[in-house]
């Protein structure tokens, strides 16, 4: 689960980070009077799920209340990269010395976090490390042992701050890995981090992605979850439990298993079709959930056609055959639906389907003809 | 041979009395595994389904029974205190097939594993499979084979679905392993590879993958540099868009090398056969093996 800017300050400051004093607006005029309570010089910013905003226009700088009432005018309902804006943050100014780049995420390879640390902040950190990539530290932490006070001094040297702000640095430091465990976070960034004139260390931007397997106990974190921004399919899917991805094309397509899903996707690709979404309704073959999945896959309106691909393996064929019967009649739906049917029992699955079938359901045994199946039905009911 | 299990394995169920855990012991049992004990705390004392001893503890029941090896199905809270206890206990090999396991535990759970010579699949897997031999999965008996293939698998039904396909052309198995859809997880393809290259009776190997991580890159410098047996690849997730999870927690893509296409040119600049759907994995295996 990814969260807004402010949403993920809000849980830094909660580990002691610092950051500049900041409002969230729904509306121009709450923006106005968010800016006339920080006061001087605030930043309006989009608060979107995507990276790129400023280069969007979704970031403007200004001077006085009535400008940030402009400015918010302008960012809210704004569009960027298909996120459409809903709220925006109101933070405060500061006299920034200098700027660099500071996470800390998930290494799979290694099986521990990597802190990384760069003297280049505000900037992309993938592009730091094609061009310049001596300016990056990478270390790698052990959570056996959690972050040790030699990687803190090995980054703050390499920070090159003294003083003061090389204290707050380090205070930062120890608080963004207490923050990245205790949060369940697979990603910390803080891009840029700042160092003020005055040796403040301060979090200007943060990116912070929980784990959702760890959600469960961090019930105040899992509140955080923006239904009114999510698509509406995948909010319907993720209330009951389903794993659905919108996709762009016209061929609905469901399966059991992420796996075989993927690889669905993928063969009607090939196919020259173009997936309308991933949905994986699980290994039963209850009927219930069945419906709800096709449901929310035809409710999409660009799709044409629906592909079912299932291997039957401990839930046999013919039971899976049965439920898909019971779930068509439940929701009426008539796009043409191509089922692939294979595994335990298949054939006498099979034979359950062809005897039952409404006309719009075609069933195939190989997934390869079933996917050049289901993508020329789409290209017809297109037409 | 098999890999991982076989006729010597005494399994232990940990959250045997659950509903997944009691459904899945009476499937391994049926196709022949050796199940000596459950655990479920609170319930020592009592007897399971298949006349199966429950434990308090997985020390006292691997004391009793002489277990050596264990499957969990314990709900994901509790998943990473079950595999502590397991290997507290010295088990060999331990599958834990519970899907959602917090990444964080399971960091710790890995890091902990260097220190232990014992050997986790998964989380999030369908477990290991040897047919004839012993089944310490949820997968379906009925559609594997004795044979020489070894099959080592990032998803459940992808393997269900290829396992199918070479059985029905008369190619068995020697063993398949779900190594899990997680994006930290016990042992990755390298380790069942060069356990596959070790095992005398694996002629060929199959490595099923998908988006996400890096691992596949890595098996194929493995592949080309250590293996003498040939491999046959396929990866799942072309159509996927960045920076949406796909199914497994670990199905993301997230950067140049986390994308189908960047590891199924990896696997074919290093001289691996890596099929374009699971339908040609089959056929690509009977090439391989010269039928």
């Amino acid at each position: 689960m990814d969260l807004y800017e402010h949403q993920g300050k809000e849980l830094l400051k909660e580990y002691g980070l610092e950051t500049l004093p900041g409002k969230v607006a729904t509306t121009p005029k709450e923006a106005r009077d968010a800016a006339e309570e920080i006061g001087g010089t605030v930043a309006v910013k989009a608060q979107v799920l995507t990276g790129g905003r400023g280069k969007a226009g979704g970031i403007k700088v200004v001077d006085n209340p009535e400008d940030a009432e402009k400015a918010a005018e302008q960012i809210l309902g704004m569009d960027i990269k298909g996120h459409t804006v809903g709220r925006v943050y109101i933070e405060g100014g500061a006299e920034i010395e200098t700027e660099m780049y500071l996470s800390v995420m998930v290494d799979r390879e290694r099986k521990q976090s990597l802190l990384l640390f760069s003297t280049e902040g505000g900037v992309d950190i993938e592009e730091v490390a094609e061009t310049k990539p001596e300016a990056i530290v990478r270390l790698y932490v052990d959570p056996l042992v959690g972050l040790q006070p030699f990687q803190i001094r090995e980054v703050t040297f390499a920070s090159g701050l003294s003083g003061d702000a090389a204290k707050g640095f380090g205070k930062t430091l120890q608080n963004l890995y207490k923050a990245f465990e205790g949060a369940d976070a697979s990603l910390v960034e803080i891009n840029p981090l700042v160092v003020t004139k005055g040796g403040e260390v301060l979090t200007l931007d943060s990116k912070v992605t929980v784990d959702n397997s760890s959600l469960y106990r961090h019930k105040d974190i899992a509140d955080l979850h923006d239904a009114a921004a999510a698509d509406p399919q995948e909010q319907r899917a993720q209330e009951a439990g389903l794993q659905y991805v919108k996709l762009d094309g016209d061929v609905g397509i469901l399966g059991n298993g992420a796996g075989l899903v993927m690889s669905t996707l993928d063969v009607v690709a090939q196919a020259g079709g173009e997936p309308a979404n991933f949905c994986d309704v699980g290994g039963g073959a209850d009927a219930e959930q069945i419906s709800t999945a096709l449901d929310i896959v035809t409710s999409n309106e660009n799709v044409r056609s629906v592909f079912f691909n299932i291997f039957g393996g401990i839930t046999r064929g013919d039971e899976v055959a049965k439920g898909l019967l019971a779930a068509i009649e439940r929701t009426n739906i008539e796009h043409p639906i191509v089922v692939r049917l294979d595994g335990t029992n298949a054939e006498e699955g099979r034979r359950i389907l062809s005897e039952n079938t409404p006309a719009n359901v075609h069933t195939e045994e190989m997934m390869l003809d079933a996917a050049r199946s289901a993508v020329k039905l789409a290209k017809k009911g297109g037409n | 041979m098999a890999i991982l299990v076989d006729d010597n394995t005494k399994l232990l169920v940990q959250g045997i009395t659950g509903r997944e855990g009691a459904f899945h012991t009476g499937r391994m049992i049926e196709s022949g595994t050796n199940v000596v004990a459950g655990v479920t705390p609170g319930k020592g004392g009592q007897t399971a389904d298949g006349g199966v001893p429950i434990f308090n503890t997985v020390d006292e029941a691997v004391k009793e029974t002489g277990a050596n090896a264990s499957v969990i199905f314990v709900p994901p809270p509790f998943a990473a205190d079950a595999i502590f206890e397991s290997l507290g206990s010295d088990l060999g090999t331990v599958c834990c097939i519970t899907e959602g396991v917090p990444v964080h535990d399971m960091m710790r759970v890995a890091n902990y594993m260097r220190l232990k010579d014992a050997t986790l699949i998964g989380p999030n897997c369908p477990g290991v499979l040897s047919p004839g031999k012993a089944n310490v999965s949820i997968m379906p008996q009925s559609i594997f084979t004795p044979g020489n293939v070894g099959v080592v698998s990032r998803s459940g039904t992808l393997t269900y679905q290829v396992v199918n396909e070479l059985t029905q052309m008369g190619i068995g198995q020697t063993s398949a392993v779900g190594i899990g859809g997680d994006p930290i997880i016990g042992t990755d393809f390298i380790e069942i590879l060069s356990l596959f290259e070790a095992d005398p009776d694996t002629e060929c190997a199959v490595m099923i993958g998908e988006i996400g991580g890096n691992a596949e890159q890595r098996a194929a410098e493995y592949i080309q540099s250590e293996m003498t047996i040939p491999v046959v690849a396929y990866i799942a997730g072309f159509t996927a868009p960045e920076g949406k999870t796909m199914g497994h927690a670990g199905a993301i893509v997230s950067g140049g090398d986390t994308t189908a296409d960047a590891k199924s040119n990896a696997l074919r600049k290093a001289g691996i056969r890596a099929a374009e759907n699971p339908s040609e994995v089959a056929s690509l295996v009977a090439d391989a093996l010269g039928k």
